[in-house]
């Protein structure tokens, strides 16, 4: 276990690298002169220019440039956006509020699918797994784009259901629209997975052993089957961060909640290159701990998992 | 909470005289969509105390399906029992409450699984699902059931059992698994095991240490066995009576030592002679012409006349009726006195 853990580190080291170096190759091969973009409209004196390129490295080549970011990101120093404030600043006030609202919307989706997908696995082709299968297409059929404004409009402004925006500090009912649609993202192919896990893991032979040891059919359900069912679940649980983290981008920009997903697009809509490269080197090493941490759970959860 | 075994007792019904297991009749079938698929057609059983009960059979001639009917755990759906009736000492638990049912299970009737990687559930230790039938049977704590599981893994002989009792299923070899399966079969002191080829998934060397573990335990409990096999030899060493199945039924029933010196039902005879024996090595084999019928058409009259090379017009007509041909031997054919040779 040991091993398999400082192996996974190794590789989690060499995964930061490539996709702070692909994302900061991007963005500033995008600019073409990034002094400009920073200064705006101004136009910028050859004094002023030298002593911009000394202070971000711009005179030298793209990858002693990189190395200087990356070497300031290992430190702590973030650098600043084009706006002047410090990235790292930006970062301790927004990663507390996607936080939230990405475990919420976690939570939230999790309890559902495998609530729902329990019940529909044990009476597959019932009315109710009938209903789920219905809901649940109508869920994956429809984009978060569209989604997000549209309850926006609906339960938030025309039936004022919920508040259409949520600050900073938002209490669990001002995150509870924006949570849910962002659940939505994931709420459908989790529950498909755990009703079929479920469907199967009846007919397996050990549930037959436990009906035989005469226990009820609560247990057997509940202790036998759930145990077995959830292992796939909880795998793709920790895929769909991913795809929160994503969809977050979207409800964060629509319900106007200042989290990563937010500043990350404002960074992206304004051309803020240290903003962006700052905010998705953070987002990448929380995903990979996510995923180290997940797998850790499912080696927990299914001893025959033995990792080498 | 012993009061499970007085509610036990006090079943109404319950016959100190009748048989510790009787099958009358019994009828499963399978409705799916290809179709009803009559997997047993009339089964008629009994098994004493201390009594080895071998039941043989081709594949899919209903055997597993007889076992799970008689404990009630039969895949509904799709598979229902139609008719008949199975009685645990008078009391017909087809009958019965699903809770009083419950209780027969594991603490009357218990039952062994072929493959006991599968019918062992992966995530748990073996402690864990041994001790689970005192917990919730008997209401032991969690410390008094788990040191119950350790003297059980002992009494099946499976070395280190204090520090085995934590392993998961997949950490122990074949026979040391179907080991485990066996203890927890017996954790309840059942007064019928069923044991549905306990040693087919095992290596052949395991397979005679598991079988004399069973012949062992059944003598110390006085339990009756019965034992679902395909293994011939293993038959002639522990089995009391033999019941030979085709087609969901019964087709004939003896003493053991009777039907291998003179089987009476021509499919009985056939199934010897499909046997490799060492005395008539360098022979050809004599395989039983044909398939096993589909159980969703089964031949008319008697389902074995499209393979027999005895059957004559009446076969295909009507079904042979269980003719007594000894006090302890039935047999369903209607040229028995040709298959005996008398
Ligand atoms: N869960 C099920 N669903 C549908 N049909 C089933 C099911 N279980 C059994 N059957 C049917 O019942 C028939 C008899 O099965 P059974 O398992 O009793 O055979 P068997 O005598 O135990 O054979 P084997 O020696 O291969 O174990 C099968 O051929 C199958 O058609
Ligand atoms: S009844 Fe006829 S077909 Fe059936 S076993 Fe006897 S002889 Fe063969
Ligand atoms: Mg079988």
């Amino acid at each position: 276990m040991f091993r398999y853990i400082v192996r996974r580190l190794l590789q989690m080291v060499l995964t930061f690298f490539g996709a702070t170096f692909i994302v900061y190759a991007l963005m500033f091969a995008n600019v073409d002169d990034p002094l400009q973009a920073l200064a705006g409209d101004r136009p910028i004196t050859d004094s002023q220019r030298a002593v911009l390129e000394a202070r971000y490295h711009l005179d030298d080549g793209f990858f002693t440039q990189y190395w200087h970011y990356v070497s300031g990101l290992l430190t702590g120093d973030f650098g600043q956006s084009l706006t002047g404030r410090p990235i790292s600043e930006m970062l301790a006030q927004a990663w507390p509020v996607t936080v939230r609202l990405a475990l919420f919307a976690i939570v939230i989706a999790a309890v559902i699918a495998v609530g729902a997908g329990v019940l529909s696995g044990i009476r597959r082709g019932g009315a109710f797994d009938t209903a789920t299968l219905v809901l649940t297409l109508l869920v994956l059929a429809m984009p978060i784009v569209v989604l997000a404004p549209l309850a926006q409009l609906v339960f938030g402004i025309q039936l004022g259901w919920f508040p259409p925006t949520a600050t900073r500090d938002a209490n669990l009912y001002e995150l509870l629209l924006p949570a849910l649609v962002l659940g939505t993202l994931v709420v459908a192919t989790e529950l498909r997975v755990t009703r079929t896990s479920v469907a199967e893991n009846l007919r397996a032979d050990y549930v037959r052993t436990a009906r035989a040891k005469g226990l009820a059919p609560k247990r057997v359900i509940g202790v036998h089957v759930l145990r077995n069912s959830l292992i796939p679940v909880i795998t793709l649980i920790g895929v769909d961060i991913g795809a929160l983290m994503s969809g977050a981008v979207v409800t964060e920009g629509v319900f106007n909640i200042p989290g990563v997903g937010f500043n990350l697009l404002r960074g992206i809509r304004t051309e803020d290159g240290p903003l962006v490269v700052g905010f998705v080197s953070v987002l990448v090493i929380v995903f990979l701990v996510i995923n180290l941490i997940v797998d850790l759970l499912y080696a927990a959860l299914d001893p025959r998992i033995r990792y080498e | 909470m012993t009061d499970i075994r007085a509610h036990l007792d006090a079943l109404p019904g319950v016959d100190p005289r009748a048989p510790l297991l009787e099958v009358r009749d019994l009828h499963v079938e399978f409705r799916t969509r290809d179709g009803v698929a009559r997997a047993v057609n009339g089964v008629d059983l009994r098994l004493n105390p201390g009594e080895t009960l071998a039941v043989l059979g081709e594949s899919g001639c209903g055997k597993s399906v007889t076992a799970q009917a008689i404990m009630g755990i039969l895949d509904t759906p799709p598979g229902h029992v139609t008719r008949g009736e199975v009685r645990y000492r008078g009391v017909d638990l087809l009958r019965l409450p699903e809770a009083d049912r419950r209780k027969v299970r594991a603490n009357r009737i218990a039952m062994v699984f072929q493959d006991a990687l599968s019918a062992l559930n992966p995530v748990y230790t073996v402690g864990f699902q041994l001790a689970e039938q005192f917990r919730m049977h008997r209401g032991m704590s969690r410390k008094d059931a788990k040191q119950r599981a350790v003297e059980l893994l002992d009494q099946v002989r499976i070395p280190d059992a204090r520090r085995r009792v934590d392993d998961y299923p997949h950490q122990f070899s074949g026979g040391m698994r179907q080991r485990v399966m066996i203890a927890m079969a017996l954790a309840l002191d059942p007064e019928v095991l069923i044991a549905d080829e306990p040693t087919t998934a095992l290596d052949v060397t395991v397979q005679a240490q598991i079988m004399n573990l069973l012949a062992e335990l059944q003598q110390q409990r006085g339990m009756g066995l019965m034992l679902i096999t395909h293994d011939m030899g293993v038959v002639a060493t522990v089995a009391d009576r033999i019941a030979v199945m085709y087609a969901g039924k019964v087709v004939e029933e003896a003493p053991v030592h009777d039907i291998y010196a003179r089987p009476a039902h021509a499919y009985t005879q056939a199934l010897l002679e499909s046997i490799p024996r060492l005395d008539l090595k360098g022979r050809p084999l004599n395989v039983i012409r044909g398939l096993p019928p589909a159980l969703t058409d089964i031949p008319s009259g008697c389902a074995f006349h499209p393979r027999c090379t005895y059957a004559r017009e009446i076969c295909r007509l009507e079904p042979p009726p269980a003719y007594r041909i000894a006090p302890q031997r039935i047999a369903s054919c209607h040229f028995v006195r040709e298959v005996l040779g008398v």
